[in-house]
């Protein structure tokens, strides 16, 4: 087993360990940073690996969420089912994204892909009728259930934000290694040399989409049944720079970096709260200091000061 | 953080210390050693974000009433620690937030939270929780029955009532033919549902519907299209906007023929009816609901709490008298809190065991008299729904200041019941 | 109303917005253009300028259009010095990177909104015009402070084309544009060159804010839609031209306001963004910009 497999499997058995010590209020809290940090993992698999700075990806997160609180609400599906379906939702929008906006590159894209998030949010509050608009709706308690497990209640739920987060790290890792990652990461360092290889960065780029796309709809599905609410605020611009900011925070390009940075970000703001009432500042001024001393992220930065093994 | 107001032995996690005190909870004594600990209550507070304005007035409103509380001796005799927390107005952090106070900081109750989004985006973990959530929202979400038993609006009265409690007054003294103009959003629906079917109860009609979408700043182009035919101007707007709007609704019309025009007073709530620009307003009708202006019949307890949270009889803050409060609002955090107190004495409420028992005392509450608890006016709580009713005031800008013209009655608001939680498990 | 007034009053409104947003978005051009970096904290610069107006009129004693006047010249000339500073601290520091800025400044704007939530609060509060004229016209009232701001807004783009076409500061603008490192080698101190561009944007963005504050009101939050806005008219009209920014604001500020009389606001806003999306993924260096 290699160091890098070894150091995921240890983090996933630390966090399985975890629940039984956390109090009650880190408990929840690990549940929903894991849930986020699969969002952010897939921003990382866009972004870090691949180059694609995004600020749509509120899209496909609120895709995987809205699909499967409607699916459960609107349709009657119940959770697996409609789980299914925020996960090709989350596909779905992806791939439509990226056919289009995949023709554009740098600022151009960066901007098409917050055009469409933008679109996709007042799509919302169009469709008020069912979708309730901004105030979104709760997702009842019941059908939060799936194979008979209660996903609202606290150890069952933690149990699936972590099977979720530790498929979508191994997986991710297992990318990394791959043709498919390494041709991505290809993309990022240089396209044309690439390109001169015989590598087709459209179709590349578009596969990182869609799989970035992938685990965003599944955090979004995730998060609506395992928290019980879909709103609008989800598919705000805040949301796509969240993502953005727990990868740069943790380390772009890495597979750990991701749940790093949620982590830290979820606990800079809880804790800077507690102290002031100025907790945005203290959000401000902890990017500029990450920016100015520590550019590639933590974990970025630890691998640039000797372990070039860590993926 | 070592308070222990008795935590149900089912939680699975080890707290620090927690140990040392779960031996004490089987001593007989322990219930009489902690009845003089305080009691804590959890306040979700927009401190930051879109509802910050209403959050700066929800804070002091809150801290005065707890002042009154405390002097008054407390809940059961122990004192009161109200703890707030700021949620940003954000779903996702109202959540968080939520959890914070009913897990870390062992609050027994939490209320507070006013936009909607934020309420339902909480509630359902509030319910999670096992923790009595009470609202200070006005909307209609929790008599909807679309949240849980353990979410409560007791200290303020809802949009749909508040709407439906309008239309009788306004077709008999303003007009018949409405054209409303809101915010595309989902307070905005609410009141162009319940009013347009109000008031055709009244018989009358909505002849059109401008909706607004919600970031708009600047109204101009929507004003056009108001029919001519149109008596009544019915508006409602949220937001920053909010004074842009009634100055362009101001600068179209100007001095010439105009409908009769009737606003909620969250078109201009903190803003000072005798700003430039707002001249036009003079002679147009607000809902409002708690009147801003001290009215010559205020009673003692309007004058109390005014002296209390330390708002001058124009409703501006006594220190800056260009400081306008959120009046037809905050009155809800005062009253909430005192809701908590009779709740807790009538079950008799000792540590978060009760917490239960607490909700079904509230749900058995039904006439709440005027008082200092409740400076706003009579009450009405339907257990099963979960929300109470009361007195509406419509208002009349006379001299650049609201005087009240006209108080409905509580059944005015009232309406079918969607829900009753009392036959939901907790 | 009929539809020809309708029309009008949907033009008229659409031209205010298209000049303020044409000078909001000059300012973001010109930072694009010659510094090739994202500033996501310019529509803070837009808030500053509004909210230190409003300290200003507040306190300066007058008629409403004395501390108007002064706020039009002290406003942008502390909202660039703090772009200035902020220039030289940070982002020189980390070499305009693309990345590292975006995060520098989405870390600035929220700095800057908090000190605005800390020293000027929550509410919304208006600032007085400086002049209160109402036009009648046949059909409907018009605000004429709104009509001034537009011929100020073509007046403050007309000293900017001035600046850049005319003048020796313009000409080592556009030469550090066109090739950084050839006009370091002729002696232009390139670092100095930014932190001016940079300074000049938020000045700008500054001024667009003060203009437009009697007619919106300041509020700490007021910047989230002229960045965006401000992002789709540069990049629209194409990085580094300012015809195309100003084309593309008129564009821009006239269609909002028609399409809106036509369809619900919504849906003519949900049109409005996939039609910019549309504009970009098939013509990527936008309407002036040169082709990739």
């Amino acid at each position: 087993m290699t160091r890098a497999l070894a150091l995921h499997i240890a983090v996933l058995v630390a966090l399985f360990a975890a629940q039984y010590f956390l109090p009650p209020y880190h408990h929840t809290n690990i549940a929903r940073i894991m849930v986020l940090a699969v969002f952010a993992m897939g921003y990382n698999i866009a972004f870090g690996y691949t180059g694609l700075l995004s600020l749509g990806h509120a899209l496909f997160f609120a895709a995987g969420l809205y699909a499967t609180g409607l699916g459960i609400e609107l349709w009657g599906l119940s959770a697996g089912p409609a789980l299914l379906l925020g996960l090709l939702a989350g596909v779905a929008i992806a791939a439509a994204t990226g056919v289009l906006a995949l023709r554009t590159g740098g600022v151009s894209f960066m901007i098409v892909t917050l055009m469409f998030a933008q679109a996709g949010y007042l799509t919302i509050l169009y469709f008020g009728a069912y979708t309730r608009g901004d105030e979104g709706f709760v997702i009842t308690r019941a059908a939060r259930n799936l194979g008979g497990v209660d996903l609202s209640s606290d150890t069952p739920r933690y149990f699936a934000a972590l099977i979720l987060f530790g498929v979508g790290l191994l997986v991710n890792l297992a990318l990394t290694r791959s043709n498919l990652g390494r041709s991505m990461i290809a993309m990022r360092e240089n396209e044309e040399r690439s390109r001169m290889l015989g590598y087709n960065p459209f179709r590349i780029k578009l596969t990182a989409l869609v799989i970035s796309g992938l685990y965003a709809g599944a955090a979004g599905a995730a998060y609506g049944v395992l928290f019980g609410y879909v709103g609008a605020s989800f598919a705000t611009i805040q949301y796509s720079i969240l993502p953005l900011l727990y990868v740069l925070l943790g380390g772009a390009g890495t597979t750990l970096g991701p749940f790093l940075g949620a982590l830290l970000m979820f606990y800079l703001i809880d804790i800077s709260s507690g102290y002031t009432t100025a907790h945005l500042f203290v959000v401000g001024a902890a990017l500029l200091v990450l920016v100015l001393f520590a550019p590639k992220g933590i974990l970025g930065w630890v691998r640039d000061k000797g372990a070039k093994w860590l993926p | 953080m070592t308070k222990l107001i008795g935590m149900t032995p089912s939680r699975r996690s080890l707290l620090k210390g927690m140990a040392a005190t779960a031996s004490a909870l089987a001593l007989p004594g322990f219930v009489q050693a902690q009845s003089s600990a305080p009691i804590k209550l959890g306040f979700q507070l927009h401190r930051t974000g879109i509802g910050a304005a209403y959050g700066r007035w929800y804070e002091r409103t809150t801290q005065a009433a707890l002042k009154v509380l405390n002097d008054q001796g407390g809940i059961n005799g122990r004192p009161v620690e109200v703890i707030f927390e700021d949620d940003g107005t954000d779903p996702k952090r109202g959540a968080e937030v939520v959890e914070k106070l009913a897990s870390q900081a062992g609050c027994d109750a939490i209320f507070g939270p006013l936009f909607s989004h934020v309420v339902i985006g909480s509630a359902p973990r509030a319910g999670e929780l096992k923790v009595p959530y009470l609202v200070c929202s006005e909307g209609f979400h929790v008599a909807s029955g679309k949240l849980n038993r353990w979410t409560m609006q007791p200290g303020i009265t809802d949009v749909r009532a508040q709407v439906t409690a309008m239309a009788p007054w306004v077709s008999q003294n303003l007009g018949k033919k409405i054209t409303m103009v809101f915010p595309d959003y989902a307070f905005g629906h609410d009141h162009r549902d319940y009013f347009t079917a109000a008031i055709a109860a009244q018989g009358g009609e909505v002849i059109k519907h401008i909706a607004i979408p919600p970031t708009e700043t600047s109204f101009t182009r929507y004003l056009p299209q108001i029919p001519k035919e149109t008596e009544v101007l019915y508006h409602v707007m949220v937001g920053p906007a909010v004074l842009t709007f009634v100055k362009e609704l101001g600068e179209f019309y100007g001095t010439g023929a105009r409908p009769e025009i009737f606003g909620f007073i969250d078109s201009l709530e903190a803003v000072d009816t005798a700003s430039p620009g707002l001249e036009f307003l003079e002679g147009t009708h607000f809902w409002e609901g708690h009147c801003r202006v001290k009215q010559a019949d205020a009673s003692e307890h309007e004058t109390f709490y005014r002296a209390a949270v330390g708002v001058d009889d124009n409703g501006a803050s006594i220190s800056d008298g260009k400081d306008v409060a959120t009046y037809a609002h905050m009155f809800s955090c005062w009253e909430t809190l005192f809701m908590i107190k009779a709740g807790m004495e009538a079950a008799g409420y000792q540590s978060t065991a009760d917490r239960q028992k607490f909700v079904e005392a509230v749900e058995a509450m039904t006439t709440i008299p005027a008082s200092q608890a409740h400076p706003q006016g009579d009450k009405v709580f339907n257990g099963k729904t979960h929300q109470v009713f009361g007195h509406q005031f419509i208002s009349k800008v006379e001299s650049g200041k609201l005087m009240r013209v006209h108080t409905t009655s509580i059944e005015d608001g009232m309406y079918p019941d969607a829900v009753d939680y009392t036959t939901m498990a907790f | 109303m009929d539809f020809g007034p309708f029309l009008l009053l949907a033009l008229m409104e659409g031209m205010v917005m298209a000049a303020v947003l044409a000078l909001t978005a000059v300012g973001l051009s010109l930072v694009f253009g010659v510094m090739r970096v994202v500033n996501v904290a310019h529509g803070e610069f837009f808030m500053l300028g509004a909210v230190i107006a409003w300290f200003v009129t507040h306190y300066m004693p007058g008629p409403p259009a004395v501390g108007f006047a002064a706020a039009l010249v002290i406003c942008p000339l502390i909202v660039g010095g703090i772009a200035a500073l902020s220039d030289t601290l940070i982002l020189k520091r980390l070499k305009y990177d693309p990345e590292a800025t975006i995060v520098a400044t989405i870390g600035l704007s929220y700095i800057f909104q908090q000190a605005a939530l800390t020293f000027y609060g929550p509410d919304a509060r208006p600032v007085l015009a400086p002049f209160d004229l109402r036009i009648q016209l046949p059909w409907f009232g018009y605000s004429g402070y709104k009509i001034a701001v537009v011929f100020a807004a073509l007046a403050i783009l007309m000293a900017v084309w001035v600046l850049i076409t005319r003048t020796r500061a313009g000409l080592i603008m556009r030469a550090t544009q066109l090739d950084r490192n050839t006009a370091r080698a002729f002696g232009i101190n390139v670092d100095r060159v930014y932190a001016a561009v940079f300074a000049l944007g938020a000045g700008l963005a500054a001024v667009a804010a003060v203009l437009i504050v009697p007619i919106q009101q300041a509020h700490y939050l007021m910047g989230h839609d002229p960045l965006l806005l401000s992002f789709i008219v540069v990049i629209i009209g194409g990085l580094g031209s300012l015809r195309g920014t100003l084309v593309a604001a008129l564009v821009i500020g006239l269609s909002d306001g028609v399409i809106s009389v036509f369809f619900s606001p919504t849906l003519a806003k949900i049109l409005a963004t996939l039609l910019v999306a549309m504009v970009l993924v098939f013509r990527p260096q936008g309407l002036f910009g040169a082709k990739p």
